[in-house]
């Protein structure tokens, strides 16, 4: 039953955050000023912070960046409310040492309040990460008014694949690095049900990994949705991957353009694709989507987590505030072998990968290309980003095929 | 990875049944053995260092097992560990150490002049010998559960303890994380280099956390005894040889564990050890000697027959490929070793090894002869 988990009834205007008391009471729905979260019971501790402080001397991430012995010191005996710690949040960075040419985060947080306990950690590696974006003066603008984007349909000759995704945590739940096994089948209980409320042509179905037939995977795997355990040492070091399949799964719409990922790296990944280039209508559906799930959620006392500082809470750092990369898959054969290639992305605010995704090369000079920027900014100024910045990119690719030159062009402005 | 004491109080917001495991598809000693009542009155229990159930089970439940091979799925966090959660760990060890029961007593013998033989294994068939085992240090808790700081303490007293040792002892230490490039080869090519374990059983039990700090090599000057440090356990002893002189090994594995105990204990921190359980390590599996004494031994004809897994059996050896547990054997080369850990002494499983591969070859060159070996196939040890 819901009630032994807190439920706010808040909307967004109002800056709160619930916080469960630990050490055996559960109080139901009760909100705390921002600026006194307090941390939970101290932590126990043998050796003093010198002796415990992570040899970072061969590492490149975010965290390794920021984490001097005096933060280490100031914050190592605090926990959030629900007992998460500054070890175990940076455990994968610890870890996972980075690469000299990638620079990983390095830290996640396990609750939304490790935000708050850990910001004299977390405020710099958000600040580095997300280009400047300072959380202790800045706001963070949030927009799903779809309408307003312009010129979102793209030249299909060019691009294969249309697609945006963000991700979404459930206040008061915590998130996949700390969350016990009855919080992780709570977020799909909670999840599962609000979907189960969507209509029309976003109404679906959900599979859970759990109880899956071997039909159903099959499918699940021709059309490319199912998501596997994770591998990757930033993600398994961190805890994610706990207790797997148990409360995970995914859920589509019938029409396959709607999709759901359940507690993989985060409470939820929501995504919005289609093939052929209707940017437009698939950022349509994405926000129809996430403001109609929002609302069945809070019809149940639930809501999702968010602040004006951060935007969308999401257990990676990176992810924060519109958590959204909105992306094609786009053929750019002769642009792509232009030495000015890098640069024109670069200009746009936009980053390419392989067409599977993050870490993989390019297929056949298919690339998929996204936004790179995911905090300061709102959804639509992003994905109108996209759309600006990949119809600039055929247009290249259009001069190039005439044998035209092309131009670099100007760095972008907000 | 272990979250201790501080989550677990949150967790004990919720029912037990909302938070017990599902095991429905696992195949390991502890979702045998873990039924939603033990669950249920254990869950709130924590050992003085803050290990709890959850910490001890996550391995298991993140690790279903195979429909063949039963693995143990639980470690211990802490010496307490095995006294707390006895409810759970006592049928876990009877059932992994053929029916020992919480009332009986372990046997500890490194007198190594009770092993009968072992300097005779026929060198044409044993390639080498080598006898391992396992030392965890009282005071400290264990590879899944320690901090950075005390990872780091348990190296130091390590290192202080190993750098007393002289004569054919005499040795140097090795951090994993200041090698350079030259000792890293050489160390590679001595077979001797241990790597951040891969093996998802040990991961999901937080052993590899931190890596390489504080883990390391020490081996003496003629690479015949070998220490790890804050690999899988505190220590890891090994002696070892090329040939079939499992004797010699055996007697320098004693001497050598015998001097390393009493630097430590001059330290005020012996082994973790007591009467029931012998030598306490960090997975049930390795309790009592904690000894894996086995050689690498040419096989190839009495291991296509079809008796061989029943010989072994009764032998009370297991066979392992050439690369150790859960590898393959490489051109009829096994290793063979004890099946034992728990309720026999060191010299009894040594023995174990020594009269059990002398039978082999004996039996290999039967088979070799074009002779029939079925009156040699021993009775149940």
């Amino acid at each position: 039953m819901a009630h032994s988990f807190g439920r706010i009834l808040s909307s967004k205007r109002n800056v709160g955050i619930l916080s469960l008391i630990g050490a055996g009471s559960v109080t139901a729905g009760f909100l705390l000023k921002r600026e006194h979260v307090s941390a939970g019971a101290g932590v126990r501790r043998v050796y003093p912070a010198s002796a415990e402080y992570p040899d970072l001397r061969k590492h490149n991430n975010c965290m390794a960046s920021h984490l001097t012995p005096a933060i280490y010191a100031k914050l190592v005996d605090k926990a959030t409310p629900n007992g998460y710690t500054l070890d175990e949040a940076i455990q994968t960075g610890v870890d996972n040492p980075g690469h000299p040419f990638i620079k990983t985060v390095g830290m996640v947080a396990g609750d939304e309040e490790s935000y708050q306990v850990f910001a004299d950690l977390l405020n710099p590696v958000i600040k580095e990460r997300h280009n400047g974006y300072d959380p202790e003066t800045m706001t963070h603008p949030t927009d799903l008014d779809s309408s307003k984007l312009t010129s979102g349909q793209f030249d299909d000759r060019y691009v294969l694949s249309s697609r945006v995704r963000t991700g979404r945590s459930i206040r008061g739940l915590s998130l996949p690095p700390a969350c016990t096994r009855a919080e992780r089948r709570e977020v799909e209980r909670v999840v599962v049900d609000a979907l189960a409320g969507l209509k029309e042509d976003l109404a679906g179905k959900y599979y859970s990994l759990t109880n899956m037939t071997d039909q159903e995977q099959q499918q699940l795997i021709d059309d490319h949705f199912l998501f596997d355990k994770p591998v990757s040492p930033l993600l398994t070091c961190s805890g994610m991957a706990r207790d797997w399949p148990d409360a995970r799964g995914i859920w589509h719409n019938n029409t396959k353009t709607f999709l759901v990922w359940i507690n993989e790296e985060d409470h939820t990944r929501v995504i919005s694709m289609e093939k052929g280039g209707n940017m437009k209508r698939v950022f349509d559906r994405f926000c129809t989507g996430l403001k109609e799930v929002e609302r069945l959620i809070q019809e149940k006392g639930w809501e999702f987590m968010w602040n004006e500082r951060l935007g969308y809470i999401l257990t990676c750092p990176s992810n924060l505030g519109t958590g959204l990369r909105a992306g094609v898959h786009v053929k750019l054969p002769r642009l792509s072998k232009d030495p000015r290639f890098s640069k024109i992305l670069d200009n746009l605010r936009l980053q390419k990968r392989g067409t599977g995704g993050v870490d993989t090369a390019a297929v056949g000079s298919t690339f998929d290309i996204s936004n790179l920027d995911r905090l300061g900014q709102s959804e639509v100024q992003l994905v109108q980003t996209v759309v600006d910045g990949v119809n600039y990119l055929i247009e290249c690719e259009k001069k190039l095929e005439k044998g035209q030159d092309i131009k670099i062009p100007a760095p972008y402005r907000k | 990875m272990p979250f201790g004491n501080t989550h677990n109080n949150f967790k004990l917001n919720f029912k037990s049944e909302q938070e017990y495991p599902d095991l429905t598809k696992h195949n390991n000693h502890m979702a045998k053995v873990l039924t939603k009542e033990m669950y249920e009155k254990l869950r709130d229990k924590q050992t003085s260092s803050g290990f709890t159930l959850d910490d001890i089970i996550q391995t298991g439940v993140d690790n279903p097992g195979h429909p063949f091979i039963m693995t143990v799925g639980c470690v211990a966090g802490d010496e307490e560990s095995y006294e707390v959660f006895k409810d759970l760990l006592d049928p876990i060890i009877s059932d992994r150490h053929s029916g020992y029961k919480p009332t009986d007593k372990h046997k500890t013998d490194l007198n190594f002049e009770n092993l009968k033989g072992g300097d005779d294994l026929d060198p044409n068939y044993v390639l080498s010998s080598r006898v391992r085992t396992g030392r965890s240090i009282k005071g400290y808790t264990l590879p899944p559960h320690n901090s950075r700081g005390e990872r780091r303490a348990v190296e130091k007293l390590s290192v202080e303890a190993l750098n007393t040792l002289d004569g054919e002892f005499k040795g140097k230490y090795y951090p994993l994380n200041k090698m350079t490039d030259a000792e890293q080869e050489q160390l590679i090519a001595d077979h001797f280099l241990f790597d951040k374990p891969v093996s998802p059983l040990l991961l999901g039990a937080g052993m590899a956390r931190d890596w390489p700090d504080a883990r390391g090599i020490w081996h003496n000057e003629q690479k015949s005894f070998l220490v790890w440090v804050n690999e899988e356990d505190h220590l890891r002893v090994i002696s070892m040889e090329k040939g079939g002189n499992m004797k010699e090994v055996f007697r320098r594995f004693c001497v050598g564990l015998t001097k390393i105990e009493e630097t430590f204990k001059k330290h005020n921190h012996g082994f973790m050890w007591n009467e029931h359980l012998g030598f306490v390590l960090t997975c049930p599996s390795n309790l009592g000697t904690g000894l894996r004494g086995g050689v690498h031994v040419k096989l190839p004809k009495l291991s296509t027959h079809p008796k061989f897994e029943e010989i072994l059996t009764r032998l009370r050896l297991q066979k392992r490929g050439t690369g150790g547990v859960d590898t393959a054997s490489v051109g009829g080369v096994f290793d063979i070793s004890n099946a034992d850990r728990l309720g026999s002494s060191e010299v009894e499983q040594v023995q174990m090894v020594v009269d059990g591969v002398k039978l082999m070859v004996e039996m290999e060159k039967k088979l070799e002869k074009g002779e029939d070996i079925d009156s040699m196939v021993p009775a149940q040890k």
